[in-house]
């Protein structure tokens, strides 16, 4: 079951960048909670913290290397702004945009699957298919990672 | 008059092949469990950007998931002192 991987030993590997920063983020996370009580309310919070803890864990070990973890980035640094002002911004590259990318696939003629595939990569509207192509197999390295990872942390805590 | 569009040879800018598609098609054929196993089988464009799109929703659920689970697991714990075992464990298998 378990392939032999030599970034498993890596110390500067994206799973161990991606670990170290996420229990970090954890561990603030763990830090700042009131008191022991654990209301549903304060667990759906924790929830939504985490859930961006590891979004930006991941983006973080990444860095700037990828238009994905680039366009993540941006979004989770906006997140606290008002959410309006980020809309039309994001709609007006959306429009100059599209255009140029379609040309590039309608003779290839998957224009509707790679358009699904454009809103699950972040930052994905805005590239050609190729770079498209190239930005979702490594998001989809870099979540399986994180998947791995945070499984094994759950299965640490567990009962 | 529009056949230069539809050629798009250079229109992009960027001198895309059909063979550097089907090169990434393929790479991401072999990321996706589902379709890892079909290799040998033509499997066509769309349905490897259709699994694609599948494994990439799945693979959110599951993060969605483990974040619901951590934060209810997390209530009792200390990871600041379990830091170093956990990452230990995971390097080392």
């Amino acid at each position: 079951m378990n392939k032999y991987n030599p970034d498993r030993m890596n110390p500067s590997s994206l799973r161990s960048r991606f670990t170290t920063r996420f229990l970090r983020n954890l561990s603030k996370i763990h830090a700042q909670k009131p008191s022991s009580s654990s209301s549903p309310a304060e667990i759906f919070r924790r929830y939504r913290r985490i859930k961006v803890a590891a979004d930006k864990s991941m983006a973080y070990s990444v860095r700037s290397r990828r238009t994905w973890s680039r366009a993540m980035l941006w979004k989770l640094r906006t997140r606290p702004c008002s959410t309006s002002i980020r809309k039309t911004r994001h709609e007006k590259q959306n429009k100059n945009r599209t255009t140029t990318a379609t040309t590039g696939e309608d003779r290839v003629g998957f224009g509707v699957e790679a358009d699904e595939l454009r809103e699950l990569v972040p930052g994905g509207e805005a590239m050609d298919l190729c770079n498209l192509l190239h930005e979702t197999a490594h998001y989809i390295k870099c979540l399986t990672t994180q998947v791995q990872v945070m499984k094994k942390i759950a299965d640490f805590y567990s009962p | 008059m529009s056949s230069r569009r539809s050629r798009s040879r250079q229109s992009s800018g960027s001198r895309i092949t059909d063979d550097q598609i089907i090169d990434l098609v393929s790479k991401l054929q072999r990321l996706i469990p589902e379709l890892r196993a079909r290799r040998s089988d033509k499997v066509s464009a769309s349905k490897v950007l259709q699994e694609t799109c599948n494994y990439i929703r799945n693979l959110h659920r599951e993060v969605d998931g483990l974040s619901d689970r951590l934060s209810q697991l997390l209530a009792s714990a200390d990871t600041d002192s379990d830091q170093a075992a956990i990452i230990r464990s995971l390097l080392m298998e």
